[in-house]
């Protein structure tokens, strides 16, 4: 099933104004509505292992697993949608394949991942992530956080220890609580959210969402809407000018038109026998 | 590690490192800073440290908690607050914020895992738990990552890198105008006040202005026609505007000036 023509995507991705490396990650393929980036973390180049490996994995597989399954349908055997299926299975191979290496090459030792997926299809996307990489939506003139991030601060704004404005200060800020690649086995958090034409997704790592603040996330995708591209280097370029402390990635997906799925009776006959 | 500096009069009395992860402040000797003055409750107060950051909570006390002149209840200590008990003055010092140079290691992502390191905080005391629900099995939870991720300033002091980022929204000095020098709003101004501005007619030709610490600059957004300035057709590329540059957009002249 291809969505060709549903959705455009633009991504811009740049080491920073601090760091020499690039442990950020990013892949997409707008064709099959599937978009990835992961944020490294490990010493010397190990985070881009584990990020690479991650959107590497991830993208590939889906890829191809695309070409056969339907992700709106239910899985027989499990009973969940495909779509989650998939995910749940890919991103448990990526977490085998990061976790084996650092396990098995001293120079990755420790190494690991954040990560954000977003899968479009039948005007639906199914959002999974691990870590405080995020997604962000803009819908009309508002804009809203869509993951929440698996952190310290997180944990600690949700039990009412520092509110949302406090922990802009905080010092125990990138301190994940999942991650990717560092034990055998992970737990994403997975969940689905209808879209409408003219939806603007937002992915991004930490090196965005710290250094702008939402309102001018928000500015930028307003107001650059109709160029994309200029849209994501826009927003790097805001992100380096307040500091660039960290690597910095974004993909944007807009939303051109309704993609439902083929929903004839002749399709979900086809469907059943297949 | 973050510390307390205990003062009175401006005579430093000692300090005292935040390496508890409850660390008690009161008049009876079983407080970890104990501070033998009648003003003082019996139990005061209590700071909560969760690895880099550390909060102050007023445990009830008859005369209060008094941060930076302001009574509190709860706060978040910030680096240099100055916490006042009677005549009795604790400074707090955060070194991570004060060592610039280490603060780049700081921004590095780790990844935090439950269990994992019996940890240099001990068990907290069941009263943690009360004052702060999440905090106490968050906090048991050390960085065990930690290690594994200190090497990045190998890599870095190989870059020219600055050691401390410029500071954020740092807005240019000046502020930039345009003014209309044709069409029906001749003679207009518009101020650009916002980081982004944007110009032109949707679906036919838009440009935008954005504000940055470097000045100000014209990009091309959409359109088969791209702007020109002072007479001359951009590309795709950011153009830097100049005080007194001549823009033509969808038909309007208009200058961008700056103002002082």
């Amino acid at each position: 099933m291809t969505l060709s023509g549903a959705l455009e995507v633009a991504s811009c991705t740049d080491p920073g104004m601090v760091r020499s490396h690039n442990e950020d990650s990013i892949a997409s393929d707008g064709n099959q509505g599937l978009v990835v980036l992961a944020d490294g973390m490990g010493g010397y180049n190990a985070g881009e292992v584990a990020s690479g490996m991650a959107t590497t994995v991830i993208i590939t597989e889906l890829q191809q697993l695309l070409e056969k399954r339907v992700p709106y349908e239910i899985d027989v055997p499990s009973g969940q949608l495909v779509a989650h299926r998939l995910l749940h299975e890919q991103i448990a191979k990526a977490n085998t394949s990061i976790y084996q290496a650092a396990q098995s090459q001293p120079q990755y030792a420790g190494m690991g991942t954040t990560l954000v997926v977003a899968l479009f299809y039948d005007n639906k996307m199914t959002v999974a992530h691990i870590g405080d990489s995020r997604l962000y939506r803009l819908r009309g003139r508002e804009l809203r956080q869509v993951t929440k991030d698996h952190s310290l601060l997180q944990e600690q704004i949700d039990s009412g220890v520092i509110t949302p404005q406090q922990a802009r200060q905080s010092q125990n800020k990138n301190l994940v609580t999942r991650a990717l690649g560092i034990d055998p086995i992970v737990e994403a958090e997975i969940h689905d959210y209808e879209t409408q034409p003219e939806d603007i997704y937002l992915l991004c790592s930490d090196g965005l969402c710290d250094m702008v603040s939402d309102d001018d996330i928000g500015l930028a995708l307003q107001t650059l809407s109709s160029n994309l591209k200029l849209c994501a280097q826009h927003l790097v370029q805001t992100a380096n000018d307040n500091g660039g402390r960290d690597n910095i990635s974004v993909i944007l997906v807009r939303v051109l038109r309704d993609y439902p799925a083929p929903r004839s009776i002749v399709g979900k006959m086809m469907g059943w026998f297949k | 590690m973050a510390k307390l500096i205990l003062s009175m009069d401006g005579l430093v009395l000692k300090e005292i490192a935040l390496t508890k992860e409850r660390t008690t402040i009161g008049r009876k000797p079983h407080n970890d800073i104990q501070i033998d003055n009648l003003a003082v409750s019996g139990e005061h107060a209590v700071i909560v440290t969760i690895l880099q950051d550390s909060f102050l909570e007023d445990l009830g006390s008859t005369n209060g908690t008094v941060v930076n002149g302001q009574p509190i209840k709860k706060h978040f200590l910030q680096n240099n607050d100055i916490i006042e008990l009677g005549k009795y003055k604790l400074r707090y010092v955060n070194e991570a914020v004060a060592g610039q140079a280490k603060a780049a290691d700081f921004e590095k992502t780790m990844v935090l895992r439950p269990g994992s390191v019996k940890a240099a905080i001990p068990a907290p005391a069941p009263s943690a738990a009360a004052a702060a629900p999440a905090a106490a099995p968050v906090a048991a939870a050390a960085a065990a990552g930690a290690k594994n991720f200190g090497d990045s300033v190998a890599g870095q002091s190989a870059t020219a890198a600055p050691v401390a980022p410029p500071k954020p929204a740092a807005a240019p000095q000046k502020n930039g105008a345009l003014q209309l020098l044709s069409g029906a709003n001749a003679g207009k101004e518009l101020d650009l006040t916002k980081p982004l501005t944007t110009l032109g007619k949707p679906g036919v030709q838009v440009a935008v202005i954005t504000r940055r610490p470097q000045g100000f600059f014209i990009t091309h957004v959409e359109g088969a026609i791209f702007p020109v300035v002072n007479g001359k057709i951009l590309d795709a590329q950011a153009h830097s505007l100049n005080d007194h540059d001549v823009i033509e957009l969808a038909g309007v002249k208009m200058e961008f000036f700056l103002k002082t």
